[in-house]
């Protein structure tokens, strides 16, 4: 049984790591666009973001003044109990982002869409988010909290097989010219892509491509895998950099989830993770220890499974 | 970048030195400026409710920002990061709130057109700022040395209320519109045009279209 005061605490923890510190992965693709990059102000921006970084972790406050839109992504164990339920669950990662929003701080961003009520601790009706996933044979709980942006860099549109690969390409740079012109998306951004799904199936599919994989994973499925670089490469050639300046540092990585899909349908969405990619996970075991760590592992092979019964890949199975 | 040529500016500013600042120049702040954005200025300008606070007080440098504040329990501030929010959406309030607040100094995300400068911002002798990449927020967190006031907390919340700052080699922020009206974004956008074109050359519109690629609502869009 996980008790649920280390649920809360570990939660706690999470919101501030997510807001002060980048991730690995993310600053050492940023720094591979800051040794590329050609343009005079794209370069600049690049190296202003990288001080801040220092600035932030050496002060302890958020990298950005706009701490975005926080939420939970939760994955359970098949064995995991957590003391007090879902239900406790959920009032703990609550409590923990409204003491964040006032510790750490954060900004509180949340309001009601139509009266813009306030309660200046970034909880409200359906917020935070929190999804669930599942993962077989495992005790431990899984929390990540990913705090994006929210106004500029995603859209959705339902294409059709017809379309083929140059039409997923051309909303791809629709949405990045759109986007990155004035640097609105707080590009070099890491690029999700949903593709297939039903509508929402796409958008949750390319937001979580975005926000919970690292730069530099690739999608197992090898053709996939190969138009994610291909796609990184085209957004890298658009002529931008940081803030819309001349430039080539656009995309850090981009990754591409996909779903099942209506027969006549090719459903695409596109989401950029801007430069305060703020994403941050820990594993809580039975017994209450918790590691820490940059990388959600959300996308796993149980999650990506396409058959009926799930049933190991062969190699998982010969490993063990 | 060893072309990029920065000012350290004074508030408030005089007009003769806003005049000197170039197009892509890096700035850096010192003296006192004022967070206010659409909440601010739906109720000075629309509401008629005016500045809450001499123009003394609040300075001649508006902010288009909330920081990530908290206001303790014994009234103090914390003030941790601060960064700019999209600029674009305020334009409708704009020249009441120029009068109002009698700002010189727009300071924000993305910048506006240059339309805009020329027709808003030009006749009030203002230049706009744009923060750097955007998330500086910690680097520009460092620079404050002073919360003055927050306020309108009650009526608008911590993230729309007018944060009264007092800021030291606050920045970096970069010249984005002068005092002619021209506009640093737009002249990358050109700069870019072209290669977008070729980018583009060859690929079929989707075989959906949608609203917004015609404006024509009697159209078919199949």
């Amino acid at each position: 049984m996980i008790p649920m005061s280390v649920l809360q605490k570990t939660a706690e923890k999470l919101m501030a790591k997510a807001a002060i510190e980048i991730p690995e992965d993310y600053l050492g693709g940023l720094r591979a666009c800051a040794n590329t990059e050609k343009g005079d102000l794209s370069s600049f921006v690049i190296k202003a973001m990288l001080d801040n970084y220092d600035a932030a972790k050496e002060d302890a406050r958020p990298m950005c003044g706009d701490t975005g839109t926080p939420r939970w992504y939760v994955k359970f164990g098949n064995e995991a109990r957590v003391e007090g339920g879902p239900i406790a669950l959920e009032a703990a990662l609550r409590r923990a982002t409204a003491k964040a929003t006032h510790d750490v701080p954060l900004r509180p961003n949340r309001v009601h869409p139509l009266w813009r009520t306030d309660h200046n601790n970034n909880c409200g009706i359906n917020a935070p988010e929190i999804e669930y996933a599942f993962h077989p044979d495992a005790d431990w709980v899984d929390l990540t909290t990913v705090h994006k942006g929210g106004l500029f860099g995603s859209d959705y549109r339902m294409l059709f097989p017809s379309d083929g690969i140059d039409g997923i390409k051309r909303f791809y740079l629709d949405t990045l010219v759109a986007f990155g012109k004035r640097g609105l998306a707080c590009q070099p951004a890491i690029v999700g892509v949903g593709l297939g799904g039903s509508k929402d199936t796409c958008m949750v599919l390319g937001k979580q491509a975005a926000c919970l994989r690292t730069v530099g994973s690739r999608n197992p499925d090898p053709k996939i895998a190969a138009l994610e670089e291909d796609l990184k490469t085209l957004g890298n050639s658009i002529g931008m950099g940081a803030m819309g300046f001349m430039g080539s540092s656009m995309v850090v990585d981009c990754h591409i989830e996909v779903g099942y899909c209506h027969t006549g349908g090719m459903p695409m969405s596109v989401h950029m993770f801007c430069l305060s990619s703020r994403r941050a996970t820990a594993r809580i075991f039975a017994d209450g220890r918790v590691e820490y760590r940059t990388d959600p592992a959300w996308f796993t092979d149980y999650m990506r499974r396409s058959t009926v019964e799930w049933e190991k890949p062969d190699s998982k199975v010969a490993a063990e | 970048m060893s072309g990029m040529n920065t000012v350290e500016l004074k508030l408030p500013a005089a007009k003769e030195h806003l005049a000197r600042l170039k197009l892509g120049d890096v700035v850096y702040l010192t003296g006192r400026i004022f967070t206010a954005r659409e909440g601010v200025y739906k109720r000075a300008v629309e509401d008629g409710a005016g500045l809450p606070a001499s123009r003394e007080e609040m300075g001649s440098a508006n902010f288009h920002c909330s920081p990530a504040a908290a206001i303790e329990a014994d009234g103090s501030y914390t003030v941790g990061a601060v960064t700019a929010t999209a600029s674009f959406r305020f334009n409708k309030w704009l020249d009441g709130w120029l009068k109002i607040s009698g700002c010189n100094l727009i300071i924000g995300k993305g910048g506006m057109t240059s339309e805009i400068y020329k027709s808003k911002l030009v006749p009030n002798d203002a230049i706009y700022l744009t923060t750097v990449g955007y998330g500086t927020g910690a680097l520009l967190g460092r620079g404050i040395r002073k919360v003055v006031a927050a306020h309108w907390v009650k009526e608008l919340g911590l993230a729309q209320a007018i944060w009264v700052l007092d800021v030291e080699r606050f920045g970096p922020f970069l010249v984005e519109s002068d005092l002619e009206g021209n506009s640093l974004f737009e002249r990358e956008n050109a700069k870019i045009a072209a290669n977008i074109e070729k980018l583009y050359a060859g690929t079929k519109p989707p075989t959906l279209a949608r609203f917004g690629e015609t404006d024509d609502k009697t159209d078919e869009l199949i």
